[in-house]
């Protein structure tokens, strides 16, 4: 649905690596482009119209987000640069100066590494303990799994509400309950998540997400960092600089401003928030709902066309996101992305940066189909037909 | 690639020689690509300065396997010297330049130019290991 929307559909691609990042709406690539040419001026620092243009757009992509995700505050949003930019700061700018030695962070082993290095990194600096939640047999997070993973030292779940390879929905409510009994925060990687169902962070009362505007149809290099604003008042920025100081006149005399300018420092990357704030509206016209629905329907389509295909080993046949990772067998999974490429068909070959999944699911390496609302049955009827004839995978992947 | 060129590369895909095969106390290198997933350990034993034996293993793309393959055989009882100038050789010939090169390993000349990176995975560890001795 909406194809007519994305310049890039006008060409004989078809594009099914949407968990690495998404096509782009021209609505969104319009509204960058009106940026940079008719009021490309700096926010919160002008006392002319064209900055006070850039600063009411700016405040105003604010508000969108913290409507799209259901945030009680608006100043609970804090623009970044991505995903991994807002997980870094909620570990070195809140949990870093919270934390004891002997303290326990759960994570599970199909993280993606934004969501691991990070608490590594932590866990040598200050002896953070590091414990993982087991997965079940489907390499799912289920609530007994959670609870009988936590100890008396753990202090912080920080899992992925959906992971990139096997696509599984986290239970994240009843963890999120079940967690703030016993006084442990949860944070929420939200990369995989947000583009794809509607979310809603005061009722599922996570304390911490994070996700990135380039997998939801929006610019590059622009994500965010929720947090509570109880929790956003102790985080120290990571960054200082311009327009997040109020006043300073020696090392000991240095005055911040309120949230969220206190936790975007310098000049932040106006035109992508001003580009996201289109693609929130548009999100919002299609339905997150209807989105979710749509990208059900492919994946139930596509893995009962893979099913029958005896060569091709599917790693998560259910799952309730558009992600099927696969691979064929005896065949490099990198030598399959080539193969389909030769046909304008892109996928992602690879661990997909879950780089300690392999320990819970043995393979390392797989090929990724991830799909998005604006996939076709019929771009899965010619892949499907591409991958059911082994002997040309073989005869043409080089 | 000619029909011939892609069967050679077949052979050694599927049956790679060398591969997974016993290696103790040989010296381990590893070889990888940053811009892929290809990993390969190239496991190596010298006698004074001769290659006598190197075996491999890990995970790559059907150019990266054949590649290790056909360089192992063609390596192996080589002299420290004879490598290096072999490897200069390979180096060369994926730059399109004219130089002589054994058995198999031309046919690695006329692959895709976005693969010759490929074709030079298991080179990045027997490198290391020729500069090490």
């Amino acid at each position: 649905m909406n194809r007519e929307d994305f310049p890039l559909l006008k060409q004989d691609i078809i594009y099914f690596d949407n968990s690495a990042t998404s096509l782009k709406p021209k609505i969104v690539i319009d509204k960058m482009t009106d940026y940079y040419t008719n009021y490309p001026a700096n926010a919160h620092r002008g006392d002319y119209d064209l900055s006070y243009k850039v600063d009411k757009e700016y405040e105003e992509a604010r508000e969108l987000v913290a409507n799209f995700i259901h945030a009680k505050n608006i100043e609970e949003v804090i623009f970044t640069s991505g995903t991994t930019e807002s997980l870094n700061m909620i570990v070195d700018g809140f949990f870093k100066n919270l934390l004891e030695p002997g303290d326990e962070v759960l994570l599970t082993t199909s993280e993606h590494a934004s969501n691991i290095l990070p608490w590594f990194r932590l866990s040598n600096k200050k002896d953070i303990k590091i414990g993982y939640i087991p997965l079940d047999n489907h390499y799912y997070v289920t609530l007994d799994n959670v609870k009988n993973a936590i100890t008396n030292k753990t202090k912080v779940i920080s899992i992925a509400g959906i992971t990139n390879v096997i696509g599984d929905i986290r239970p994240i409510k009843e963890i999120t309950k079940y967690a703030h009994e016993h006084n442990i925060f949860v944070v929420l990687d939200g990369a995989q998540m947000v583009p794809h169902m509607s979310i809603d962070v005061t009722n599922l009362d996570i304390d911490f997400l994070a996700f990135s505007a380039h997998k939801m149809c929006g610019p590059t290099g622009v994500g965010v960092l929720y947090g509570k604003k109880e929790f956003l008042e102790h985080l120290e920025p990571t960054i200082l600089g311009g327009g997040m100081n109020e006043s300073f006149d020696n090392p000991n005399e240095i005055y911040l401003k309120d949230l969220p300018t206190r936790l975007e420092a310098g000049t932040r990357n106006i035109a992508g928030v001003i580009g996201f704030a289109k693609t929130i509206e548009y999100l919002n016209q299609i339905g997150m709902d209807n989105i979710h629905k749509k990208e059900l329907e492919l994946r139930n389509y596509l893995i009962e066309k893979l099913l029958p295909i005896k060569h091709i080993d599917i790693i998560n046949i259910e799952s309730d996101s558009g992600i099927v990772s696969f691979n064929v067998n005896g065949i490099f999974s990198q030598d399959v992305a080539y193969y389909l490429n030769k046909y304008n068909i892109c996928v992602r070959a690879g661990n997909h940066c879950a780089k300690i999944l392999k320990s819970s699911v043995g393979i390392e390496n797989s090929v990724r189909i991830s799909l998005y609302f604006y996939n076709t049955y019929e771009e899965i009827d010619a892949l499907v037909e591409l991958l059911s004839d082994y002997d040309k995978i073989v005869k043409e992947m080089i | 690639m000619t029909e011939k060129e892609r069967e050679i590369l077949m052979k050694h895909y599927l049956n790679p020689k060398n591969r997974n095969m016993p290696h103790d106390n040989y010296e381990k290198v590893n070889s990888r690509n940053e811009s892929c997933i290809d990993n390969i350990n190239l496991y190596i034993k010298w006698n004074k300065d001769i290659l006598e034996d190197i075996v491999f293993d890990g995970e790559a793309c059907a150019i990266s396997i054949a590649s290790t393959s056909i360089m192992i055989e063609n390596l192996i009882g080589k002299t420290k010297k004879e490598a290096e100038e072999y490897i200069n050789n390979f180096t060369k010939m994926l730059q399109n330049e004219d130089c002589f090169l054994p058995k198999e390993a031309e046919i690695f000349k006329n692959i895709p130019e976005a693969r010759k990176i490929c074709a030079t995975l298991p080179y990045i560890g027997i490198k290391k290991a020729i500069l090490k001795k």
